[in-house]
């Protein structure tokens, strides 16, 4: 039985003929007592965070049914936070055993800038857009929600509120979320490698006190961040500390039977618990009584319900998928497994993707289906094409530099961070 | 709630080939799903009121989605009125408080004293696209729009929440879906019915009845469809009141 544990303990020698040579040759170079091959699985996943993220930020088209959120409580943004915070602690781990505290720090200060340009180009093409519909889209039955326009009256303020990170547009918050966790990781990662579990336990306290006392950050102008850190920072931290040792301590639980049927039978009434939002005449069948304990069942916070979900999850998809499945290395998954790997560039073009979809959906008047799918799958294939490329670039720029110093400087680009 | 398995299962496969049923590509018809209008929470102010022949006292609460900027008459208020006369006897009395630019919360403070002089039987309170805008904390909205049809229904009237309108072409900038599962809640809670017009205007827009998403159509779209949610809203009404056809014309 493979398990989640194996990414770790796994001490196979690292292929350096092998296609992925350029994201593992860094990690054969540093001395740890298990030189650990690069874990698909997280890529792959990953990859499929993105695509999915993309396509949910289309409006509402029909390529969007092949979302995990209309089968479940919990959808991309929690395998992404989730595997972000594995593959970070994975990488900057590393750094810190060799390079000690202060270098991975400053190392992953200059990931949280990378992060941080990423968001302001991202808020630059979300201004491109909302002018140009300004100026085109006039429609008196629209009139009160082209009051979202009302900003652009106070540039001044505003652009230095999204810059201060307090005034995000919808769609727009997974980067400072994902910002301010990766602050906090040198700390994470530190306290992690001494006392992992109560490192753990103090994420949940954190987690229990921010419903307890609601803890939040507040938004311009009003308001609040829609993912809030200190809910969400239980997913991270629980990635980091899966990460540094916590999966391998959790694979008898995993790889029991009655652990597989729980989680089985608790996807299964979150589908039929999805199926009645899809089917509002179904909704009758919905016990009142469970409808008032249940809803409403918050992203911002991350309701319990979402987080188990994702439990369950990741524990069938674990047990379902062997680290040693031939198909991770299959053509077929490339694409997916490539953008997983360039996890930053992508979310941004994927974002970029999203708008210019919307763009091209609205002015051929909403589209039919055959354009929303011509829409996602062109999205697709150019996230593919780019991952492809970065890879081909990555690839031929460690060749060509010195042995030593691309050990040093891809460490960021190995899977890690993004 | 409690039904017998015969009903029930009747009642299942009778909504299903509702559904199933293809909807017609005929604009004027305002074609609506049955489930869509659903309500298991009845207007017994309005119920009583229409029973007794007394005259039908309607004030709307809303925002500027709520009205038509060059001609009132043709907003979907007017347009209830219009059609709640043509199915009812009795006389109907409608009135709009449009409160623009104010956040349920703001709404709700004087909600009361807004609808007091008036002494409705019916409040229908459109609410959620101001604080979607802003980003109002949706628990915080949650608070006050369940506080805002508590001290209606406290003050004698019964209480329809009507929710945001589906925008497509500014779906990436107005996050609405917090605020319509917040207002689904409170409606769950207090017994209020909601008139899902988001869920409503998107069947329409997916069915092709009309093109939200294109630019410019002008006034004569925004009639069109407010003629159909005043139409639609006025069967919502006579089905949640639960009138007898006796009462109907």
């Amino acid at each position: 039985m493979t398990s989640i544990a194996d990414r770790i303990a796994g001490a196979a020698p690292a292929d350096e003929a092998d296609a992925r040579g350029a994201a593992t040759a860094d990690l054969t170079v540093i001395t740890l007592p298990a030189r650990a091959e690069r874990e698909l699985r997280l890529d792959l996943f990953r990859g499929l965070a993105l695509w999915l993220i993309f396509v949910g930020h289309l409006p509402n088209n029909i390529v969007t049914w092949f979302t995990f959120r209309n089968y479940g409580f919990s959808d991309a943004t929690e395998i992404f936070i989730f595997i972000s915070g594995y593959t970070a602690a994975f990488v900057y781990g590393r750094a810190m055993l060799e390079a000690g505290f202060v270098v991975a720090t400053a190392r992953i200060l200059r990931r949280v800038w990378q992060i941080y340009v990423a968001h302001v180009f991202l808020f630059v093409i979300f201004l491109a857009q909302i002018f140009y519909v300004a100026a085109r889209f006039d429609n008196p039955l629209y009139a009160e929600e082209m009051g979202i326009m009302d900003f652009l009256k106070q540039p001044d303020v505003t652009i230095i509120q999204a810059l201060l990170l307090r005034f995000r547009p919808a769609n727009m918050d997974v980067l400072p979320l994902y910002i301010v966790l990766m602050l906090f990781l040198p700390l994470i990662i530190w306290m992690m490698k001494r006392r992992p579990d109560v490192t753990l336990v103090l994420s949940v306290v954190l987690y229990a006190l921010s419903w307890q006392f609601d803890l939040h950050l507040s938004a311009y102008p009003n308001g609040f961040w829609v993912f809030n850190p200190f809910a969400w920072q239980l997913l991270f931290v629980f990635g980091t500390w899966c990460a540094l040792g916590g999966a391998r301590r959790m694979s008898r639980v995993l790889s029991s039977p009655v652990t597989m049927w729980i989680c089985a039978a608790y996807l299964l009434f979150a589908f039929c618990v999805t199926l009645t939002w899809h089917l509002p005449q179904l909704n009758f069948l919905m016990p009142k009584l469970i409808e008032q304990w249940m809803y409403p069942i918050t992203k911002t916070d991350m309701d319990v319900l979402r987080f188990a979900h994702f439990l369950a999850l990741a524990a069938v998809t674990v047990r379902l998928l062997p680290k040693d499945w031939p198909g991770l290395k299959s053509r077929w998954l490339r694409p997916l497994i490539l953008c997983g790997q360039h996890s930053l560039e992508i979310f941004c073009l994927g974002v970029f993707l999203a708008f210019a979809g919307h763009f091209v959906l609205a002015e051929f008047s909403g589209g039919g289906p055959v354009l929303q799918l011509v829409v996602s799958l062109a999205g697709i294939l150019i996230m593919s094409g780019m991952a492809w490329m970065l890879s081909w670039y990555k690839h031929s720029a460690d060749k060509s530099a010195p042995r030593k110093k691309s050990a040093v400087g891809n460490a960021d680009m190995a899977g890690g961070g993004s | 709630m409690k039904s017998d398995p015969v009903t029930l299962l009747g009642l299942s496969l009778l909504v299903g080939l509702l559904a199933i049923a293809p909807a017609r590509a005929d604009p004027a018809s305002c074609d609506v799903p049955a489930y869509l209008l659903l309500t298991e929470s009845p207007l017994p102010k309005v119920e009583a009121a229409i029973k007794s022949g007394r005259p039908l006292d309607i004030v709307v609460v809303g925002s500027r989605s709520s009205s038509i900027a060059t001609s009132e008459a043709s907003a979907w208020p007017g347009r209830l009125q219009a059609s709640l006369k043509e199915r009812l006897k009795v006389p109907v009395n409608l009135s709009v408080e449009l409160q623009v630019k104010k956040t349920a919360e703001e709404v709700a403070t004087d909600i009361v004293k807004l609808v007091e002089g008036k002494k409705p039987a019916l409040v229908i309170w459109q609410t959620g696209t101001y604080d979607a805008m802003r980003s109002v904390d949706p628990e915080d909205f949650r608070t006050a729009v369940g506080d805002g049809a508590v001290a209606l229904q406290g003050a004698g009237a019964d209480v329809i929440l009507m929710n945001l309108q589906y925008s497509p072409r500014t779906e990436s900038m107005i996050s609405a879906s917090p605020y319509l599962d917040n207002m689904r809640v409170v409606a769950q809670e207090h017994e209020v019915p909601l008139f899902d017009r988001f869920a409503i205007m998107r069947h329409w827009s997916d069915q092709g009845d009309f093109d939200l998403f294109g630019a410019g159509h002008g006034l004569d779209l925004a009639k069109r469809v407010h003629d159909c949610i005043g139409r639609v809203l006025a069967k919502f009404v006579v089905d949640a009141a639960r009138l007898e056809p006796a009462q109907q014309n």
